[in-house]
């Protein structure tokens, strides 16, 4: 028998289970070697080099190399570890979550202040919500633009 | 004999810390979310406990992927403040209680909770910001948090994690562990996380002040009902990150009325809107 997945139809998320775990061992545990200092210079210095160390697939190498964190989270990345590299950045939590919905730092910004984004809509795929795939990107930021 | 007092719940969002730590409390983005603490730091100066029991989550800082414990106990004497990429917060080093907090794993694990155990740990901003919201900054002259902290570490990162229901229950065995603890020490609990949000994918930004609130009122009058909600539920109405919010039914399943007493006195409720990515919730129930 199967496990029982029952939050796959949620619209622009991924849940980050042992699968995804697994998948994304490596570039996760990537992410949490920017938490010394000396690695964070060293990455700094020498972005693909440093990458290169890890046994990471090329996809999320350059996932990593374009900032694209929806694509990081699809090949595994879990966002606590993702942090660290915005953390290196000198990203905010609020600047990373905004970078993955296409809005401007501000049009994200003003999102929160107006009460946040709301569920209705954005609960199940195929309603009409701004999460959903046929709504996005979702502001001026527009879609990264992947190498 | 020691004693549960009182049960303190609190959202635990890392922009608080970064905003008491560069003095931005005052701002008109921040003033609102610690004016909604300014009682609790009064009442915390005036119910000091012996012992903070603080239930919170680890944001992959001292859990990587190498190992992800689901309910881990802090046995050690001290906790220093995490460097999570910014630095470590300017706080005190947390101070344990190793001689409780052993005491309580071994009585917990003899009802079944297989806890590990954990002697070395830095503290991320899920232990200090609650500590920070609750005490304030302690002054250079006793730069020291008020009492000893046993840090119990919970996996809300990876999926699954445990459920509302075994959390309550939880919660009902550490209070039996507390009370069974020969020294007479006043003893709070606090449980950290949520309330909504979420913080990954074109989803990322949800709030539902509905949600929330309706989770307040049952965390006060029905928690054993809400211990029943999937964590599905969480997902889909709070945000991929809002199922944090099961910490919190660990430390109301140690309260007085769900092991036979009366029901706990509601002294704070606050909620607002945003702190960052994230809608802040907060609780005082103290037991009778």
């Amino acid at each position: 028998m199967s496990l029982e997945k029952n939050y796959l139809d949620v619209p622009g998320t991924t849940i980050f289970d042992a699968e995804q775990s697994r998948k994304g061992y490596h570039l996760n545990q990537f992410c949490m070697s920017l938490m010394k200092a000396d690695n964070r210079l060293r990455f700094k210095a020498n972005e693909r080099a440093y990458l290169d160390e890890w046994s990471m697939t090329e996809e999320q190498k350059q996932a990593v190399l374009t900032r694209d964190l929806n694509r990081c989270i699809a090949a595994g990345g879990n966002i606590y570890f993702l942090a660290k590299i915005g953390a290196t950045d000198g990203k905010s939590f609020q600047q990373m979550a905004g970078s993955m919905t296409g809005m401007t730092e501000e049009e994200y910004r003003n999102m929160m202040i107006s009460g946040g984004r709301s569920a209705d809509g954005n609960r199940v795929v195929g309603e009409d919500g701004d999460a959903q795939a046929h709504r996005q990107p979702q502001g001026k930021a527009g879609n990264k633009v992947s190498n | 004999m020691a004693k549960i007092t009182a049960s303190v719940y609190t959202s635990h969002v890392p922009a608080i810390g970064a905003a008491l730590d560069l003095g931005k409390t005052q701002e008109p983005y921040w003033q609102p979310v610690f004016k909604g603490y300014e009682y609790s730091k009064q009442w915390m100066k005036d119910n000091k406990p012996d012992v903070i029991f603080l239930v919170f989550n680890d944001h992959a800082t001292a859990f990587s992927l190498e190992m992800i414990p689901t309910f881990a106990i802090g046995t050690a004497s001290s906790y220093q403040p995490a460097d999570e990429g910014w630095g470590p917060r300017p706080v005190p080093v947390v101070q344990g209680h190793p001689d409780l907090a052993a005491h309580i794993a071994q009585s917990v694990i003899q009802q079944d909770f297989d806890l590990t155990i954990v002697n070395k740990m830095d503290v991320d901003h899920g232990l200090t910001v609650p500590l920070s919201l609750m005490c304030g900054q302690p002054p250079a002259s006793d730069y020291n948090w008020p009492c000893p902290v046993i840090p119990f570490a919970v996996n809300v990162v990876q999926y699954p994690v445990p459920s509302g229901q075994r959390c309550l229950n939880l919660g009902k065995a550490i209070r039996k562990a507390i009370e069974s603890y020969d020294d007479d020490l006043n003893v709070q609990i606090w449980g950290t996380g949520g309330m909504s949000h979420q913080l990954q994918g074109p989803r990322a930004g949800l709030i539902n002040k509905t949600f929330d609130n309706a989770f307040l009122d049952r965390m006060i009058a029905d928690p054993q009902g809400q211990a029943t909600v999937p964590h599905i539920d969480y997902v889909r109405e709070a945000g991929s990150e809002g199922i944090e919010l099961v910490m919190w039914l660990i430390a109301r399943g140690a309260m007085s009325d769900l092991n036979g007493g009366p029901a706990p006195t509601v002294k704070h409720r606050f909620y607002h809107v945003p702190a960052s990515n994230t809608a802040v919730g907060h609780l005082i129930l103290e037991n009778n």
